[in-house]
């Protein structure tokens, strides 16, 4: 009797009709959430219909293999190929230094350190995150170029490794955090059963957590590759910015500052300022990329 | 709550009367040399503030621009080099509005202190690479220069007649970035607005001259171009770009264009 009167209360209130003002709280959210979704259509469709006009002029092939790019002399050449190897090797160079440094960060904090020296390093952590990147750029070019210029004898510091650095340094706290969070989840059981067997703590970490927390530790990788593709202000400060052919001691020029370098300058509706909407594209597809890789990872973590 | 709300409305409404909302009157319509945008613009805000026409400012260079003036697309045309004898000869006729010189800086530790508009060619050209060939230390001479498109390298280039052929270490997107990458390398070499150098960095005298307002004014300082106005000479302006012409090219519009970085010319 009792439970059938709880149902029947549960019923009432399922059924009835939402009132006015739900409803138009929820027409409310719904407009919030396609503006995120109307936003991306947006750029993504603007991208495409400028950065086609120019890729069909210039030919893909030529303009994604050119070696030289010029656009504001008189022959002008739009070869992509210097930006596009810049982007990609820096990239690599910013992950191999920063992903072993992030990853044994985060397995110490998550696993080993103290919970007092754990929360020191993470507001550290966090902190390094909340750097605008015109400082990393900054402190760059003030203090990272002189000193490889000092330590490598080259005539300048502008350089690939520079950027490398300066990107390794920004990943950083994207790696850890994450890496961080992936860890904690580890269920206690696996580790306690580990130990239970006879496993040291470190053969516990190595072999049972991290093993367990993977596709998250993945996850933080290609997060970290991420933000060092889409960088351009700190970067630009560091790089150089000649359209080189990538060289560790080469001044450089990446994708995004190859965009932002030139387009205060270029006139509207000229082929410059075109091929510079068809490099943001090429960009775009690159992130897009990583993206979906990224949504790989983190699908199969729930998955499991 | 309510008095704020109402303090703000008049506010808001009383800087849309002061400003005139909608009031436009005649524009005047300027066209020509990109390197020209900081001083028109400049120029441009300030008569606007005062006399409330607007000044249009089109980029598209300045054999553009003196086109433009010619075909009667624009009131007055702006030209970074003088006008050619064919050019005059077609009618137009130039008044030179400010100009802008171009300073020749190394770090101060360096040796080096004058050089010639030759060697400084050669220097960007590629084809002396070394300090000690110009009487500095033995040290590999570092390039700095500004990005394609900039004012201040599309002038250098022109003046030190070495467009697209210069080989540099580093294109920096401002002048501050190379002024600060030329005092920490002791074998960098580029160049900046005169107007922004600074003491952190050694300005070299060129064929002798030391950069001054007073040695561009007179010409002695051979890396610098005059911002010519444009019109044409048979034809009269309009009110008010008469208005805006008179303006500039008075004594109280030089602050304006020093602060823009370049040298007035009255």
């Amino acid at each position: 009797m009792k439970r059938g009167l709880v149902l029947d209360d549960f019923e009432r209130t399922r059924n009835r009709k939402p009132r006015f003002y739900e409803k138009v709280i929820h027409g409310i959210f719904l407009m919030l959430g396609l503006i995120t979704v109307g936003c991306v259509l947006l750029i993504t469709i603007y991208l495409i219909i400028s950065g086609i006009p120019a890729i069909k002029e210039i030919d893909l092939i030529n303009f994604l293999f050119g070696k030289e790019w010029a656009s504001t002399a008189a022959e002008p050449k739009y070869g992509i190929l210097p930006f596009i190897l810049t982007s990609v090797y820096g990239t690599t160079g910013a992950i191999l230094i920063g992903v072993p440094i992030g990853f044994f960060a985060a397995v110490y904090l998550s696993k080993i350190a103290s919970q007092k020296l754990r929360s020191v390093i993470e507001a550290a952590v966090s902190l390094l995150a909340g750097i605008p990147s015109v400082v990393y750029g900054l402190v760059g070019m003030l203090v990272l170029v002189p000193a490889i210029r000092e330590l490598f004898h080259v005539p300048d510091g502008a350089s690939l490794l520079a950027a490398i650095v300066v990107l390794a340094v920004m990943i950083l706290p994207n790696i850890i955090k994450v890496s961080i969070t992936a860890l904690d989840a580890v269920p206690k059981e696996y580790e306690d059963a580990s130990l239970a067997l006879g496993a040291t703590p470190i053969e516990t970490i190595f072999k049972v957590s991290v093993p367990a927390a993977k596709s998250g530790i993945a996850a933080a990788v290609v997060l970290g590759v991420g933000r060092a593709i889409g960088e351009a202000m700190a970067v630009m400060m560091v790089a150089g910015n000649v359209a080189n052919m990538p060289s560790l001691f080469q001044s450089v020029r990446f994708l995004t500052t190859a965009v932002s370098g030139e387009m205060a300058y270029s006139s509207p509706g000229s082929l410059q300022r075109n091929a510079l909407f068809s490099i943001a594209l090429i960009l775009f597809l690159f992130i897009m990329l990583i993206n979906a890789t990224l949504n790989f990872f983190l699908k199969r973590d729930k998955e499991k | 709550m309510k008095k704020i709300i109402s303090l703000f409305v008049t506010v808001m409404l009383l800087t849309c009367t002061l400003t005139g909302c909608g009031g436009s009157k005649e524009a005047v319509a300027t066209d020509g040399s990109t390197s020209m945008n900081k001083v028109i613009g400049a120029l441009g805000e300030s008569f606007e503030a005062d006399t409330g026409i607007t000044v249009t400012y089109n980029a598209t260079g300045s054999g553009a621009g003196i086109q433009a003036v010619q075909e009667g697309r624009c009131d007055i045309g702006l030209s970074s080099r003088n006008l050619k004898t064919e050019e005059l000869e077609k009618g137009l006729e130039g008044t030179v509005l400010a100009y802008d010189g171009i300073a020749i800086i190394v770090n101060l530790n360096n040796p080096v202190s004058d050089l010639t508009v030759e060697m400084i060619a050669r220097i960007y050209t590629g084809e002396i690479t070394n300090w000690s060939e110009v009487g500095g230390s033995d040290t590999e001479i570092v390039l700095i220069g500004r990005e394609a498109g900039s004012g201040t390298r599309d002038g250098f280039e022109s003046i030190t007649d070495t467009e697209d052929v210069c080989v540099y270490r580093q294109e920096l997107t401002s002048t501050g970035d190379v002024i600060t990458t030329v005092a920490s390398n002791p074998a960098a070499i580029g160049y900046a607005s005169l107007a922004s150098v600074k003491d952190t960095v050694k300005p070299l005298t060129v064929d002798g001259i030391a950069p001054s307002e007073q040695t561009i004014k007179d010409g002695s300082y051979v890396v610098q171009r005059p911002f010519v106005l444009v019109t044409k000479a048979d034809a009269e302006l309009s009110e008010s770009a008469q208005k805006f012409f008179d303006y500039v090219t008075s004594g109280e519009a030089s602050e304006i264009i020093s602060n823009a970085g370049v040298v007035p010319a009255n």
